[in-house]
């Protein structure tokens, strides 16, 4: 949980208070806090004047408006053909043993939530994982521990 | 037919002087400029291939005073990442072939559709926008690109989906007619295209149409930036002119080893070692957004049709039935044939599920799960059993 203050009315005073500034309100408060809670769609749908069922109808939509608790970090493993053929299954364990977590859950400090996505857009490069919005590719058991530490701080 | 060669191209990662092209688009008229793209035979490059200079056509002859211009770069489908690298390395040009459409076209505003897996690029990308607005008024130009990210929705990239998620919905698609050139974004007049089209469009503008139907075939004008990943000991980016054999393709980039190769990415088409010389990449053959991924011997195509159908089964947009329940079936199906849960005969059963939702899916994800089933299915029948 987390409190909004005068968050959700400063984004829309930024994005505006029409139907489509729902997405780039909605984006914003997961870039900020990396999640939507009750509270925060209620108050977004009171600012809109819409119905929470549509704000919650068009949140739960997007894999990325996620509706659940996440961390401060969230990883997403990309698990689509190249970078299952290339080892994301090796990634996974690492992370898993690493943050003594499985994918879908969050560590107890609340620091980092790991998930798996579809193509990331990095096939090239596999496998590929996003940490919040940055890309790390290439990677290797070896190098995904380094990567996550650099988040530790 | 003898076919082309594969040759490398320099065309959308080319420098060129983007500022001397505005200026020489903006001296011309809309039916000038809409005349050259249709003459090129520019066909879309996000994978669907209708004709661009059609496109625009039908925009521009729409009476709406407000019309947009939306750029699709909402780039999922798995195996291509072309339109990142563009956006990355010369975005000044993907505002450019936006700016000219807007002009062929009588819009004055345009929106870039950008996937949420490509956010990190945004600081940059707005650095360039800012010039580029900056440049084109002092030339005179009224146009303007926002950005609008999408949220890590595959399905947003069919282009009524995108148009919804914009507005603020979820991203179902729309019943179609009407067409987005009717009415698209907040139901006006929309061209949408892909990132890799535009800046294509505004190099046929520098050069001039002569000059690029001299590549590629008949049916498949030009060159195209392949997304090329897989088991290929160079995977990248690579442009290359249309018109060549998998074969050819195969030589180039395999691993001596490729015993099959997925054209269009988990949409499109599953080409196996005996069909490699026979079959063309392009619209004669098989068509591609630019996913080309290579899958050597030691690579099973069960794991490989699996993946594909649990990425639709979870990006399936549900609204319709045959997509939503089709997808899961066809998932399942698989699971239960390869269990030995259900007869091997089952698969036909599946594959003519396959063909019902290409006839009664909604939009194009619905309608083209039935191409990489189908030709995985019908060429490694085997390994989908066994």
């Amino acid at each position: 949980m987390y409190q909004t203050g005068n968050l959700v009315k400063d984004l829309a005073e930024k994005h505006g208070r029409k139907r489509e500034s729902l997405m780039p309100i909605l984006q914003d408060i997961v870039k900020k806090h990396n999640y939507l809670t009750d509270d925060v769609m209620v108050a977004v749908a009171t600012e809109l004047d819409i119905s929470a069922a549509e704000v919650y109808g068009t949140a739960s939509f997007y894999t990325f408006l996620d509706t659940e608790e996440r961390g401060k970090n969230v990883i997403r493993v990309c698990k689509t053909i190249t970078c299952s053929m290339k080892g994301k299954n090796d990634i996974i364990a690492t992370i898993e043993d690493m943050l003594k977590i499985r994918v879908g859950e969050t560590t107890p400090d609340k620091m980092f939530t790991l998930l798996e996505t579809n193509c990331i857009g990095w096939c090239h490069k596999a496998p590929a994982i996003l940490i919040n919005d940055m890309p790390y590719t290439d990677l290797t058991p070896e190098t995904v521990i380094d990567v996550i530490k650099g988040y530790m701080r | 037919m003898k076919n082309k060669g594969l040759t490398k191209v320099d065309l959308i990662f080319e420098t060129v002087d983007v500022r001397k092209v505005m200026q020489k688009a903006f001296e011309m008229t809309s039916e000038e400029i809409i005349q050259q793209v249709l003459e090129s035979g520019l066909k879309g490059r996000g994978g669907a291939g209708f004709p661009t200079g059609l496109k625009w056509k039908y925009t521009a002859a729409e009476k709406d005073p407000d019309k947009y211009i939306v750029c699709n770069a909402d780039e999922g489908e798995p195996g291509t990442f072309k339109d990142r690298e563009i956006l990355d390395k010369v975005a000044p040009k993907v505002y450019a072939g936006m700016a000219i459409a807007g002009k062929a076209m009588g819009a004055r505003k345009g929106f870039i559709y950008l996937r949420g897996e490509y956010r990190f690029l945004l600081p940059q990308l707005f650095v360039e926008l800012h010039k580029f607005h900056k440049m084109i008024a002092e030339i005179g130009y009224d146009f303007n690109i926002e950005y609008r990210m999408g949220s890590g929705a595959y399905i947003c990239g069919e282009e009524s989906a995108l148009f919804e998620s914009i507005e603020g919905r979820r991203g179902e698609p729309r019943n179609k007619p009407p067409y987005p050139t009717t009415s698209g974004l907040f139901s006006k007049p929309t061209s949408i295209n892909n990132v890799e089209t535009l800046v294509t469009a505004m190099m046929i503008i520098e050069k001039g149409p002569l000059e690029y139907v001299k590549l590629g075939t008949k049916d498949s004008r030009g060159s195209k930036v392949f997304s090329i990943s897989g088991d290929t000991p160079i995977p990248g980016i690579f442009e290359l002119e249309l018109g060549m054999t998998v074969q050819q393709f195969v030589n180039e980039f395999g691993d001596g080893d490729t015993k099959a190769v997925q054209v269009g990415g988990a949409s499109g088409f599953c080409v196996p070692r005996k069909k490699f010389a026979d079959t063309i990449i392009g619209f004669e053959g098989v068509p591609t957004g630019g996913s080309m991924k290579l899958f050597n011997s030691s690579r099973s195509m069960y794991n490989v049709l699996h993946n594909y159908l649990e990425f639709f089964t979870e990006e399936s947009c549900g609204q319709c039935t045959p997509c939503r329940v089709g997808c899961q079936q066809l998932f399942k199906g698989i699971e239960k044939v390869k269990k030995g849960e259900a007869k091997s005969t089952y698969l036909n059963e599946l594959v003519k599920l396959a063909d019902t939702m290409k006839v009664a899916s909604k939009c194009g994800l619905g309608q083209s799960v039935g191409n990489a089933f189908k030709s995985i299915v019908e060429n490694f029948r085997e390994e989908i059993i066994y």
